[in-house]
């Protein structure tokens, strides 16, 4: 057995974000332990054109395996994944984070009596095998997992893998599976429903948060604009919850919601630790806060000391200019 | 309609862990709790059964744990459960996701249930979307991540959130659905039934009683195994830049932001 | 005009809202054979050593129904709200399991070596021969929420129900007798008002009621006044906070201190000490206790404790280890005197701290809250068989005849001479132990700490900046003993939120887990402008970091249990 199988989200004619990075991640990885990096793809429908899958050679996939099966549900791509790696041998199925990932990930243990690690951060080759890395206890230790049987089963945390453009184009291969009976008893009603109202901040890629150092309720107006300009979502500390400034949909921290956002800028927040377990795993933490004995200077990546209300307007104005 | 809910036994989350050094495995002899998402899975069946839209027979709790995971079936069952199940085996123990997985999967097979409901992860992390696994074992259509459930007939009516948006997804029975914590708000359990939660009929099985394999799950059975635990990679000490000039202190922030590829 | 906190007292009448009869339709009430308050010490004790006498009588056990002893906690479980040193006297496990060896005691086993110090800011002095009360010779080091623990599955295996996240808010007294508890409700928001998934409390009636609630009893407090069973001295209480720490290397000895940071005037008032006790080999427990009579409005218990970590001898112990746990407790140590005078009422035993049983120069109260719950296990027994529970003087009785009222009575005089100051306090303690209490005699009153006129002093200036690894925050150190009590949860404390300035300051610093604060505006508004201390403020309140120490209740307001569950969840404390 060997090389690594990546299963590749689409919708609306494009591929998931979370997707082309663990192609590239298949990619890499092939290249160290040596076999095919691939990548696997189902519609239901005519949008995933030669064209769009060949695209994949792009972040490093050789192969393209193409099915027929409905979208958007985990079952049907268990059973042409299963195909595929019993068919051509692969040692590694490959997600990259989100919740598909999962789904998907978690049904081809069965199928294949295979081991599966979760929320992987880290992905690394040793003797010609793959171990891969996962936190456990709210981030503060990182276990090695190994697996004992081949195919491993590797499902990556949100955004752990980087998109990276490395080869040409692919080869797309079309495969045809039969679908078991059990993953044709759920129907696709209706896919990707937008709902405005419900602020889902665990989702988001960027968050804007706010806390005390705020003032007052207004001052959200600021962490709005800024969010608006980023392309963000607004996340609010207990603090300032509790005193009614935010709802508590919006909260981060030991009771509220837990984030791992791209980008996590945080004004006025102090960043005690009922605050940082919320947030701690953000890829990047930019804070700013006129302490400068403030607990978040400790781990953020950048720390600003001044006051908010004199940079913040600033900053908005600069970023809107710079995305034009 | 028979229902069964899958629990566990967690960790509290609250309470500081350890990992034990020498099994590598989490120090579990803290202060214990039923998984609070299955609270929610609990209080799902309950609305099943009170609202009229299907005649559900019963509700069993099941779990997969050491001795002490009796308690998180008296808690499930005080939650309005009828009746729970304990598999309990020396052989289970170091069970990764796919020996949990298929284990669970034989000891339902035997409740022949027409629904399965389960949070959609559990507190200590250690496997997200059992609920998948279990599926594809027992060949039932199963969805995770499940924030709002009607049942008519024999069918669901799913939403849950994925990559897009929402979707609605309808389901044939029986199913396995995962839900989220945002599908409903748990009751509290009344001090009768706490009180009365002991009495409730408890199962003990072993995995000779359901048809496990012992080759297939435990230690040996897992098809993982962790080699080693790490401190997370210590973090690069953060830049700090002290506002004096604000303009150029927006300049800064803004560069960085672009070096990271976080203006796009 | 007097800022102390008896002037602004809370909205509350104890007496008034929780005791009353049964609310409940009779058909709905939970009918039990016991009702035993609290998961610690006392309530264990006595719920096992009823089940031990119910075995030798099965009729009996049958005449009390399906649950013949329900005993409710509410903490998440028995032992996530207890919090003591402790060092504990082996005779009260010795009789309630006779059969369970010492090296089996869920403890730490007996230290050998140990010390007082007086300390400075600099050395330590060892004081020798080792003072009498501090002898411990014989006496097993122990978590007390770890012995909960093991009481609490010994308990469930003689049958015990042990009811945990089950608060009990009012005690149920029909025509005299006290008939059970109420429990409380769930699912409240905060304002009071219902949530969604609301779940009321219940009734839950038996023959006997056992109060052992630890400090602050909450029903313990309102039934002493209902029955007027207290005395005519008012109970004082000490206020500890407590660290764990693994450290590289064992601690060899159990270690007492008096002197440093605490200050000798009579003007501050400030009594207490710390401790350092081993746990195993690789852990040390450690604290700070200081009365809550002290004076200065600038005081606090957490940061001088923090403070003394900075001690040279201190920092050698816990050198290169890390803190693993928090919390804090007040102790009831008005000692004899201003015990309850009648420790029943039909139908009603009052046991352990609630009681206040602490001997407060040996600083043991463990072992006399069990000896208490077995007690009051063998009236009720005797009451049960009798079918008639309203006489429940057996109990007083053997509490009297005991080595509870003995070495309490002993050390009588000893903890009120403090409040005129150490060296005072001192000499007359002194004198008191080598006559064995005979000298000086009378009756030294207690007093009220509430009554306690405060002043503003400058404490805040000595406390250390906390650095998140040898000195930490108060908040974080909540975070620490796993208290996630939602955040709308109703308000637990009563208190009068507009008071005096200083009355504020008091309580800011008096409360280990940040409760109470003065708004930031007052307190910079004081620093440029060095207002008029008796201006009122008003506070800010935030009960959902509370760790249910009882410290307020002594000084002005009024704590009452949260709903059940909330709170900290201490497990080696």
């Amino acid at each position: 057995m060997s090389g690594i199988l990546t299963y590749a989200l689409h919708y609306q004619g494009e591929f998931n974000k979370n997707s082309l990075g663990a192609v590239s991640e298949g990619a890499r990885l092939a290249k160290e332990i040596g076999g095919e990096s691939a990548a696997v793809v189902v519609a239901d429908g005519s949008d995933l054109t030669d064209e769009l899958c060949a695209s994949l050679g792009r972040y490093g996939a050789t192969k393209v395996y193409r099915a027929k099966a409905p979208e958007g549900l985990a079952q049907p791509v268990v059973d042409v994944m299963a195909k595929v790696i019993a068919d051509e041998g692969f040692s590694y199925a490959l997600f990259g984070g989100g919740l598909l990932g999962f789904e998907i990930g978690a049904g081809l243990t069965a199928r294949l009596g295979a081991g599966v690690t979760m929320e992987v951060t880290a992905v690394k080759a040793r003797n010609g095998k793959l171990v891969a890395e996962r936190p456990i206890l709210q981030d503060s230790a990182i276990v090695d997992v190994d697996y004992v049987s081949e195919p491993g089963i590797i499902i990556g945390r949100l955004n752990a893998f980087d998109a990276v453009e490395s080869g040409e184009t692919a080869e797309v291969v079309d495969v045809d599976v039969e679908l078991e009976a059990h993953s044709t008893r759920a129907t696709m009603v209706r896919r990707g429903e937008q709902r405005g109202a419900d602020v889902n901040i665990e989702d988001a890629d960027l968050l804007v948060a706010g806390g005390r150092g705020l003032g007052n309720a207004e001052g959200f107006e600021l962490c709005e604009e800024l969010a608006e300009a980023l392309g963000g979502v607004v996340a609010a500390t207990r603090a300032v919850v509790d005193a009614g400034w935010y709802p508590y949909a919006a909260q981060i921290g030991q009771t509220g919601k837990t984030v791992a956002p791209k980008l996590y800028f945080a004004a006025g927040i102090s960043g005690a630790i009922q605050h940082k377990v919320g947030m701690q795993s953000s890829e990047n933490i930019v804070a700013i806060n006129k302490d400068p004995n403030a607990p978040i200077f400790e781990f953020s990546d950048l720390g600003i000391v001044g006051d908010l209300n004199k940079i913040l307007p600033k900053l908005i104005e600069a970023v809107k200019a710079k995305k034009g | 309609m028979k229902i069964c809910v899958l629990v566990k036994e967690v960790p509290d989350a609250a309470v500081e862990k350890r990992i034990d050094a020498s099994t590598k495995r989490l120090d579990r002899s803290g202060e214990k709790n039923l998984n609070p998402f299955d609270t929610h899975a609990i209080e799902a069946a309950m609305q099943i059964a009170e609202g009229g839209g299907a005649d559900v027979e019963e509700i069993v709790a099941v779990t997969m744990g050491p001795q002490s995971a009796f308690r998180a079936l008296h808690k499930a069952v005080s939650l309005g459960a009828d009746r729970s199940i304990h598999l309990t085996d020396d052989a289970l123990a170091g069970s990764d996701c796919c020996a949990t997985g298929y284990a669970l999967a034989k000891v339902l097979e035997t409740e022949a249930p027409d629904l399965i409901l389960l949070g959609q992860q559990s507190d200590d992390g250690e496997c997200y979307t059992m609920g998948a696994i279990v599926a594809d074992h027992l060949r039932m259509p199963s969805l995770t991540q499940v924030i709002k459930l009607e049942v008519a007939d024999d069918r669901l009516r799913c939403e849950r959130q994925a990559e897009y948006g929402y979707d609605t997804v309808e389901i044939e029975l029986p199913a396995v659905i995962s839900v989220g914590d945002a599908i409903n708000e748990p009751r509290y359990p009344s001090l009768k039934a706490i009180m009365g939660a002991k009495k409730k009929q408890l199962d003990t099985k072993a995995i000779g009683d359901v048809g496990i394999e012992a080759g297939k799950v435990g230690v040996d059975g897992s098809r993982t195994a962790v080699l080693a635990i790490n401190p997370p990679p210590a973090k690069a000490a953060g830049e700090i830049i002290e506002d004096e000039n604000t303009s150029e202190t927006v300049e800064k922030i803004v560069s960085w932001l672009e070096e990271r590829k976080l203006l796009a | 005009m007097s800022t102390a906190p008896v002037e602004f007292p809370p909205p509350v009448d104890s007496a008034k809202e929780f005791v009353g009869p049964p609310t409940d339709p009779v058909d709905e009430r939970i009918e039990v054979g016991v009702v035993i308050v609290g998961g610690g010490p006392a309530g264990l004790s006595c719920a096992i050593r009823l089940s031990q006498l119910l075995e030798q009588d099965p009729g009996l056990a049958q005449s009390l129904g399906e649950v013949p002893i329900a005993l409710v906690e509410k903490g998440r479980g028995p032992g996530s709200h207890l919090l003591s040193g402790g060092l504990m006297r082996p005779s009260a496990m010795h009789k309630l399991l006779p059969d369970l060896a010492e090296a089996d005691w869920p403890t730490y086993g007996t230290v050998e070596k140990d010390r007082v110090y007086f300390m400075t800011k600099r050395r330590a002095v060892p004081l020798a021969p080792t003072p009498r009360p501090f002898r411990n010779e014989g006496n097993h080091m122990v978590a007390v929420s770890q012995l909960a623990r093991f009481l609490s599955e010994k308990a469930e295996e003689v049958g015990v129900y042990i009811l945990g996240e089950t608060a009990a808010t009012k005690l149920l007294v029909e025509d005299g007798q006290t008939m059970g508890v109420r429990t409380g409700d769930k699912g409240r928001d905060k304002e009071g008002g219902k949530l969604r998934n609301f779940e009321p409390g219940s009734d839950l009636v038996g023959k006997a009621t056992v109060l052992a609630e630890g400090t602050q009893g909450h029903l313990a407090g309102a039934a002493i006044r209902h029955f007027g069973l207290g005395s005519e001295d008012p109970m004082q209480w000490e206020l500890g906070v407590k660290e764990v720490w693994e450290v590289t290397r064992p601690l060899d000895r159990i270690i007492h201190t008096l002197g440093w940071p605490l200050r000798f005037g009579a003007r501050y008032r400030e009594f207490g000490g710390s401790w350092l006790y081993p746990m195993g080999e690789d852990k040390v427990s450690m604290g700070f206790v200081t009365g809550l009579d002290y004076r200065d409005a600038t005081f606090s218990v957490h940061d001088t404790l923090q403070l003394f970590k900075t001690h040279p001898m201190i920092e050698g112990i816990l050198d290169g280890g890390r803190r693993v746990a928090w919390g804090a407790k007040t102790i009831p140590s008005g000692g004899y005197w201003a015990m309850p005078e009648r420790l029943w009422a039909p139908g009603l035993c009052i046991a352990g701290d609630s009681a206040g049983m602490v001997n407060v120069p040996q600083l043991k109260g463990i072992h006399y809250a069990m000896h208490a719950g077995m007690f009051a296990a063998e009236a009720i027994y005797e009451a049960l068989k009798e079918d008639d529970t309203r006489d429940l003087s057996g109990y007083a009785e053997r509490v009297l005849g005991s080595e509870i009222e003995s070495d309490i009575r002993r050390s009588r005089n000893m903890r009120q001479p403090f409040s005129k100051g150490f060296l005072v306090g001192g000499a007359v303690a002194n004198a008191m132990e080598i006559t064995g209490g005979r000298f000086p005699g009378g009756r030294w009153k207690t007093h009220d700490d509430a009554a306690v006129d405060v002043f503003v002093g400058d404490r805040d200036k000595v406390y250390p900046k906390p650095d998140g690894k040898k000195t930490f925050d108060k908040l974080s150190s909540v975070f620490t003993t796993g208290n996630a009590t939602r955040d709308d949860a109703p308000n637990h404390i009563r208190i009068q939120e507009r008071v005096p300035y200083e009355l504020a300051l008091m309580w800011q610093n008096m409360c280990p887990a940040q409760v109470y604060e003065v708004p930031d505006e007052e307190l910079e508004k004081q620093l440029e402008e060095d207002g008029d201390t008796k201006r009122l403020v008003d506070m800010k309140v935030t009960p959902s970091n509370c760790v249910l120490c009882g410290a307020i209740t002594a000084k002005g307001g009024r704590l009452t249990p949260p709903e059940g569950g909330d709170g900290p969840n201490y497990q080696v404390t």
